[in-house]
Order: structure tokens, then C-alpha cells, then sequence
């Protein structure tokens, strides 16, 4: 399968920081291709060296072809890039923005407003075309800032975390959206510390942490690695740190960690034995067990072994939402 | 590549024009300052209203050029949409020359109401018009890209304003805009002729005169060398920022 994006030893640091860790990786065409990692993983790093926002400090990559460093305008004529901040201008309409979008890129003069209306539906925007962006809702802003990527009709679209502060709904249908892209031929880039959301919509996901890359590897095959342990959830009436605490000094073998809903997952064990110590330290008094579920692994499973970081990490940055 | 430059250059200077500069406050400070601090001048002494005149123009073009830079520079630069227009497939040099453009443009209209209105207004057909336009056109170029330069040093709008504050008002002090050069004490004379805006006010006094002069083109080459001076740290200063 063609590659549209090869990176060797990517690797980019600013002063004392090295924010990305010579990273080699490749992305196949039509594939959605997920950078999962908490914040300051380099996630963002990376997409601006692979857009020419920024230089890398060493190692070299390629965009459908060109270099990133010698050929980067020529490969801007191909990429879309959605940045983590919507930013098309405030002053000017919906319609106005992607007209001056096509104009930068150079859309012949007499197919400008025909393929900024079309993307206007696409994105059901139409009605609103000549409302100021100033006055777009946030999940609008990004609708439209997507549409403002596209008017092009690139070949490799990047998306920076895309999102990241929408509600659930607006959330949702942008997803069906990357998915109706990829259906068209676009291969899709897609930074995000959203877990659920790196599973539902991508091909293979790189699991990146301190600017070095962990895994590359399709949802399943990354859910596979943690299958290999078992993995008992607990649910608590009312679970405390006191609880998690608790069962970490009986279980000192095995990884107890609080996920949500008070709820916690004990990772590893022979299951009849970690069933057990729960009961008995439920039984001591120390708390009320709702329920008790053996589970199938899911990313965020996977994303805690192969990284051994809490997916609280990932939670935080959410403001909570997850 | 450069036709791709050339297009990025016209409609970003476009998009600029009618986004930010031919809005109120830029109209205002562009063109009614120069006017009203120079008709300051005239009510003082309303004889020589004539010898006003180069130094109006000139702090028109020094206002008006700056007037949105900070905006279009240092506020984009916050919002992001400045990065916006460095993902598109033109050059980083050809971005900052559009936004050099945009003032440019918009110095060049304010400028083109107060000459004419000087001019129309007080019988000044004697005007040399292709030594104005020798001296105009170089000298927007130079004051829109001082203060992109200005701008692209600071993060803040507020700090690129204040930094601009400062050059536009020792060049209207010394740079021969109400007093002439030649009056001034020596040292001060040295300073003023470092200051781009003291060609300016040369170059236009000479275009108001009625005998030919070639200083006129000494005024347009060294205005042309303030603009290189100006516009290349600018480029540098911004590869630096992103690249």
C-alpha cells in the first residue's frame, strides 16, 4: 500500500526540552491514522513539522512525496490542516472565509463560491453563510474550520485535536464526518487524547508519551496486549481514595486503578483469588460493592499497559469530560 | 512558486484591507491626526500654510501605514490566523509581504485625499507628480514594513503599539515635519538624518518646488534602502517565530 506520510527520526527540541524523540513512522493512503497521547506527548509538535509550521531539529520526512523541509509549499498544495484553535477570521462571513481560502489557494476565480457553498451544506452551514465567524458557536467554529481545510480538496487532511471542547452531539457528528471523509479517499492524520475516540475512528494508532513513540498498531491489536491479563471492575456505592488505597496494599501485585463512576479495574491476578481479597475487604467493612464485572480490555485498557500511565492523565485534560 | 507568492500577496493584502484597515478607528488615525495636529500648526501661524503642507503628507504616510499593523500582525498572531495563512502553499517572506502591502494600499488612499486636497485646496499646481510619486510610493513601502518589523518583535498588540508610538513621534519631531531640518542643532541634525521620514519630508518639499532637483532620487534610493532594511529582519524575525 502507497505511504502518504515517512517520518525517520523525526526529532524536534526547543532549548533544554526535546519535545519529539526521533520517531519514525508511517502513514498508508486512505487510512485514518491516530497520534494518541497526553498532553504535551508532542502530538501537536509533530503535525507542524509535518506541515511546515515548524522546522525539525533533526531526521527528515516526507508528505506525498515531497520534503518537509525543501518542498513544503508544494506539499501544501496537496494537505488540509484543521489546527487545534478554530482559526478563520472573526470579521469576516462564513462564505467570506472560504472564498479567501480558495483565493490562497488558488481555486480558479469561477469555481470559488460554487465550492465554499458546496462545503457550506456539506457541513450544514448554508443557512448561516453570511453570519460573521465571530458569531459561530464553538462546534460551528470547528465545522467551519474544517469546511476552510478542504476547500482545496486535499489528499492528506491533518487534524489537531478536532474535538476537544465540543459538546457530545456536535462531538459525535464531527466524528461521522471524519468517517464520510475517509470514505471519499481522504487520509486522515488525527491528533486526539480521547481515547474512545482514537478507537472509534482510527486505522492504527500511534500511542506517543514524552515525545517518543510506545506502539504503532491497529484498536485491536493494541486491545490484544492487554487481553493477555485479566481484568476484574469493581463497582463501589461510593468509591473514595481511602478505597483504591485499600485495595492496592491487599493486592500489591496488581495495577488498581480508578477509572470512573465509582468504579475501579484491578489489572492482572488469577481472577477467583482477586475476587476473593475484594469480598473480604468489603467484608472488613471498609466498603459496599455495588457490583463486580470481569471486562473486556478496551484501548483505554491497552493505553494503561503499554504506557503505565493513568488514564486519568488523559481524563484530566478533558475538563473533565469523558 | 512566485505566481503562487504573487496571488498570496494580493489577497491577503485584499482580505487585510477589508477586514481591518478601512474601518474607523484606522480612517481616524491615518488621516485625522496628521490633519489635525498639522492644523494645530496653522492656527499658530496661518501665513505659510504652504510650507505645512510636505510635513501632512508625510505624517500621513508614517500614520496611516502603521495605523493597523499591530492588528494585523500581533493580533493574528494571537488568534492564530496568521499560521492560518502560513498552512497555505505560499511562502513565508510572500505572507509578510502581503500584510507590508495591505498598509502600503491603505497609506496610499489616505495619502491620495490629503495630497490632492492640499494641493486642490490651496492652488499648489506647481506639484512635481512624478517626483511625489517618487518619494510617496517608496516611503509607504518603508513605514508599513517598520511597522511590521515593529510588530513581529513583541507578542502583545498593546506592546507593538506602544513600540510604534515611539519612532513615529521622534520622526515627527525631528525629521523636519514642522521645523526645519537645517534649524536644528547639529547633533540633532546627525539623528535626523539616520530617520527615513527626514527623506520623506526632503523628497516632498522638492516635489512642491518649482525648480528641478536630483536629490529627489537620492531621497527615493535611500528610502528603498530603509525599506530593505526594514522588511528582511521582519521575514527573519518571523521565520524565527514559526520556523
Amino acid at each position: 500500500m502507497e505511504n502518504v506520510i515517512e517520518v525517520t527520526n523525526l526529532t524536534k527540541r526547543y532549548d533544554k526540552i526535546l519535545a519529539v524523540d526521533h520517531i519514525n513512522f508511517e502513514v498508508r493512503k486512505g487510512e485514518i491514522f491516530g497520534f494518541l497521547g497526553p498532553n504535551g506527548a508532542g502530538k501537536t509538535t509533530t503535525i507542524r513539522m509535518l506541515t511546515g509550521l515548524s522546522r525539525p531539529t533533526a531526521g527528515n520526512a516526507r508528505v506525498l512525496g515531497y520534503d518537509i523541509v525543501s518542498e513544503i509549499v508544494e506539499a501544501k498544495k496537496h494537505i488540509g490542516v484543521v489546527p487545534e484553535i478554530s482559526n478563520l477570521y472573526d470579521e469576516l462571513s462564513a462564505l467570506k472565509n472560504l472564498v479567501f481560502m480558495a483565493q490562497l489557494y488558488g481555486i480558479p476565480c469561477n469555481q470559488r463560491k460554487a465550492r465554499a457553498e458546496e462545503l457550506l451544506k456539506t457541513f450544514g452551514l448554508y443557512e448561516r453563510k453570511d453570519h460573521l465567524f465571530g458569531t459561530f458557536s464553538h462546534g460551528m467554529k470547528r465545522a467551519l474550520t474544517i469546511a476552510a481545510a478542504l476547500i482545496h480538496s486535499p489528499k492528506l487532511l491533518f487534524l489537531d485535536e478536532p474535538t476537544v471542547g465540543l459538546d457530545v452531539a456536535a462531538a459525535r457528528s464531527l466524528r461521522n464526518l471524519i468517517g464520510n471523509l475517509r470514505h471519499q479517499g481522504v487520509t486522515i492524520f488525527l491528533t486526539t487524547h480521547y481515547l474512545e475516540e482514537a478507537d472509534l475512528l482510527c486505522n492504527r494508532i500511534v500511542i506517543l508519551v514524552k515525545g517518543r513513540i510506545l506502539k504503532i498498531d491497529t484498536p485491536e491489536m493494541l486491545k490484544a496486549v492487554a487481553e493477555e491479563e485479566s481484568i476484574i471492575e469493581v463497582s463501589f456505592k461510593k468509591l473514595t481514595s481511602k478505597i483504591v488505597e485499600g485495595l492496592s496494599e491487599r493486592l500489591p501485585e496488581l495495577k488498581v486503578i480508578a477509572t470512573n463512576h465509582n468504579k475501579v479495574r484491578i489489572y492482572g491476578g488469577v481472577p477467583v483469588y482477586v475476587l476473593e481479597k475484594v469480598l473480604q475487604y468489603a467484608k472488613d467493612g471498609d466498603a459496599e460493592i455495588d457490583e463486580v464485572n470481569s471486562v473486556k480490555p478496551s484501548l483505554e485498557d491497552a493505553f494503561i499497559k503499554i504506557t503505565g500511565l493513568s488514564p486519568s492523565i488523559m481524563a484530566t485534560e478533558k475538563g473533565g469530560r469523558r | 512558486m512566485w505566481r503562487d507568492d504573487l496571488r498570496g500577496i494580493f489577497y491577503i493584502a485584499l482580505k487585510d484591507m477589508r477586514t481591518y484597515y478601512l474601518k474607523p478607528p484606522s480612517v481616524s488615525w491615518g488621516i485625522v491626526f496628521p490633519t489635525a495636529w498639522i492644523l494645530a500648526f496653522y492656527l499658530r501661524n496661518p501665513q505659510n500654510f504652504e510650507q505645512l503642507v510636505p510635513g501632512l503628507i508625510a505624517m500621513t504616510i508614517l500614520f496611516s501605514t502603521t495605523a493597523a499593523e499591530a492588528v494585523v500582525i500581533n493580533f493574528e498572531l494571537r488568534l492564530g490566523s496568521l499560521e492560518r495563512l502560513l498552512l497555505a502553499p505560499i511562502s513565508l517572506p510572500a505572507v509578510l509581504l502581503g500584510k507590508v502591502i495591505g498598509g502600503t494600499i491603505f497609506g496610499l488612499m489616505m495619502t491620495m485625499v490629503v495630497t490632492v486636497g492640499s494641493v486642490l485646496g490651496l492652488g499648489l499646481f506647481q506639484v512635481n507628480l512624478v517626483y511625489l510619486a517618487l518619494i510617496i510610493v517608496p516611503s509607504l513601502l518603508v513605514f508599513s514594513s517598520l511597522g511590521a518589523l515593529l510588530c513581529v518583535l513583541v507578542k502583545e498588540v498593546f506592546e507593538a503599539q506602544t513600540l510604534l508610538n515611539a519612532p513615529r513621534f521622534i520622526m515627527v519631531f525631528l525629521s523636519g515635519v514642522v521645523y526645519p531640518v537645517s534649524a536644528m542643532p547639529l547633533v540633532l541634525q546627525y539623528i535626523a538624518y539616520l530617520m527615513p521620514l527626514t527623506y520623506t519630508v526632503d523628497g516632498l518639499r522638492q516635489s512642491f518646488s518649482p525648480s528641478l532637483s536630483i536629490f529627489v532620487f537620492v531621497d527615493t534610493l535611500v528610502l528603498l534602502g530603509f525599506f530593505v532594511l526594514f522588511v528582511l529582519p521582519a521575514i527573519r524575525l518571523l521565520y524565527r517565530r514559526f520556523v
